[in-house]
């Protein structure tokens, strides 16, 4: 089993919901997150002051899925959050040792 | 000649209202307007002005801001009732202040009179401008100041400095013997508290971080809903003051609100101009600032006019706040004195020239009796020094004093960093 992170593009959040269903993924978890890569800031300006926004808000995915079809949901996510832009994220892929399901105690790929 | 007889007598008839001063017959339209107009200048306070401060701070510090302005709303009238209406619109002779006869009311029954509206309407409408003065002044301290100190320094300003002044703008003192004009409160109002704002920012010092950390508004749609409600509720503040329903109150709104709109306007163009971006806090701050301005002269200019004082006002407010933030490096923090300071200068300063009746398409209503576009300006001039040098004396020093009272304005450093709503009232504005 692979534990997919994606930090995405906010406004593309839909359209990569969307893609991983298209490939038979059954849970994401998604959180806001605030931070910073290539894209670096941008300045705000409050009456003449202004103040450099280092953070700036992302979105970050979280799926586990069996290996079979961790690289379909890694080109999913990656065709799907694509805008050509700098700041369109990045995919992190972790191997993930168990899951487990709370309700029956299922565990493995039936858990997922 | 015995003032003491004198005080007595007056001090005796307000015993017998009716008869003392019923001079003339009640207005019902004067006073259902007066008592709508006193509904809106307290809605310009709670909650307009509160919101339109409240969303300018960090979210540590909302339920603070809102906190301050409120109970300013609360400590104030109960001042006006104990002597704020006796010092600023009492029967004295003085034309310094209104005495001690009213206090408590003393008198003023249901059929009291001022003009053709009952005295109670009229009290109540003062009360209202009185309330906002100290509550203007929150912007210049917000989110490091001790809500004791605050509280005290509040009462204390109102008493010596907002109620003698109202007494000679308004309250039949100098001032407004050798005829200045001042309709609204562009002295009494706006450079009272932008003065005291200017020096309670200098002597309490900036905030931790200022100009280094970002200290951005946390929520300015809470900004921008106080905004229109001041917007809204200066109608009852400038048209109010006309104390009638009828012509010049009308053209009193009117000016009013087409000052607003051209100093809103104004700011954004600059801006647009200048960074290539017009921003939402710009414009409803070109807004206040075009309210504040206009204040002193809507019962003066005509339309037209009103177009060049919130154009003026806009755009030396505008330099003025930059320069006083990030040159002179003053925290007042929500920029009190360059918006309603300097903004009640500027509408002071030019009622004098735009109330002349011989400016074509900008006239004004023209001159009072026996004064002149020279000796006016020389009366505007003399109320604008006077009310800025007494209440920038009378503020440093009551700062002083309410120091020693309080053991310190300021809260430590530990408790700015967590925020005020916490360490001053054990409550979070948000629980997120």
């Amino acid at each position: 089993m692979k534990l997919i992170s994606a930090i995405i593009k906010p406004f593309k959040s839909d359209d990569v919901r969307q893609a991983l269903s298209e490939v038979g993924v059954n849970g994401v978890t998604l959180t806001e997150v605030k931070g910073f890569g290539r894209q670096k800031g941008h300045t705000e300006l409050y009456r003449g002051a202004e103040y450099v926004i280092d953070f700036l808000p992302k979105i970050k995915l979280e799926v586990a899925v069996s290996d079979n079809i961790a690289e379909q949901v890694i080109e999913a996510i990656c065709s799907a959050a694509n805008t050509g832009q700098i700041g369109d994220g990045k995919i992190f892929v972790t191997n993930l040792e168990q899951t487990i399901r709370i309700r029956t105690g299922e565990t493995g790929d039936d858990a997922l | 000649m015995n003032n003491k007889t004198k005080v007595f007598t007056l001090f005796a008839l307000t015993l017998l209202p009716s008869l003392a001063l019923a001079q003339d017959e009640l207005s019902g339209a004067n006073t259902a307007w007066i008592l709508t107009s006193t509904a809106l200048v307290l809605f310009m306070t709670l909650p307009g002005l509160s919101l339109f401060y409240a969303g300018l701070v960090r979210t540590k510090n909302v339920l603070s801001v809102l906190m301050q302005c409120f109970s300013v709303a609360v400590v104030i009238s109960l001042l006006w009732l104990v002597v704020g209406y006796s010092i600023a619109f009492g029967p004295s002779e003085s034309a310094y202040w209104g005495g001690l006869s009213k206090m408590f009311f003393n008198g003023v029954v249901v059929e009291s009179m001022t003009g053709d509206i009952p005295e109670t309407v009229f009290a109540s409408f003062q009360m209202t401008f009185a309330i906002i003065t100290p509550a203007l002044v929150v912007g210049a301290f917000v989110e490091r100041i001790k809500f004791s100190s605050m509280l005290i320094f509040s009462v204390l300003w109102t008493l010596i400095v907002y109620f003698p002044v109202a007494n000679w703008v308004w309250g039949g003192g100098w001032l407004g013997q050798l005829g200045l004009i001042d309709f609204a409160g562009g002295t009494v109002v706006h450079i009272t508290a932008g003065v005291a704002a200017l020096v309670f920012a200098i002597v309490l010092g900036p905030r931790d971080g200022f100009l280094k950390t970002p200290m951005m508004p946390h929520n300015l749609t809470m900004s921008f809903t106080g905004a229109g409600m001041l917007w809204v509720g200066w109608f009852g503040f400038n048209a109010g003051s006309a104390l009638a329903a009828d012509g010049a109150a009308g053209m009193a709104m009117l000016v009013t609100h087409l000052s607003a709109a051209t100093g809103a306007l104004t700011w954004m163009v600059i801006e647009w101009r200048k960074y290539g971006k017009a921003s939402g806090l710009g414009a409803i701050t070109g807004m206040v600032a075009g309210l504040a301005t206009i204040t002193p002269a809507s019962g003066s200019v005509g339309p037209a006019g009103a177009l060049i004082i919130g154009l003026t006002g806009g755009v030396i407010c505008y330099i003025c706040t930059n320069y006083i933030k990030q040159k002179l490096r003053v925290d007042d923090s929500l920029d009190v004195f360059p918006v309603h300071g300097v903004g009640g200068i500027v509408g002071t300063f030019l009622a004098a020239i735009l109330v002349s009746d011989s400016l074509g398409i900008f006239s004004g209503n023209g001159y009072a009796q026996g004064m002149t576009m020279g000796s006016q300006l020389g009366v505007q001039i003399l109320g604008i020094v006077v009310v800025a040098v007494y209440t920038a004396v009378l503020t440093y020093w009551l700062i002083k004093l309410v120091g020693i009272m309080t053991n310190g304005i300021r809260v430590t450093k530990d408790e700015e960093q967590i925020g005020l709503d916490i360490t001053d009232h054990d409550e979070q504005g948000y629980s997120m």
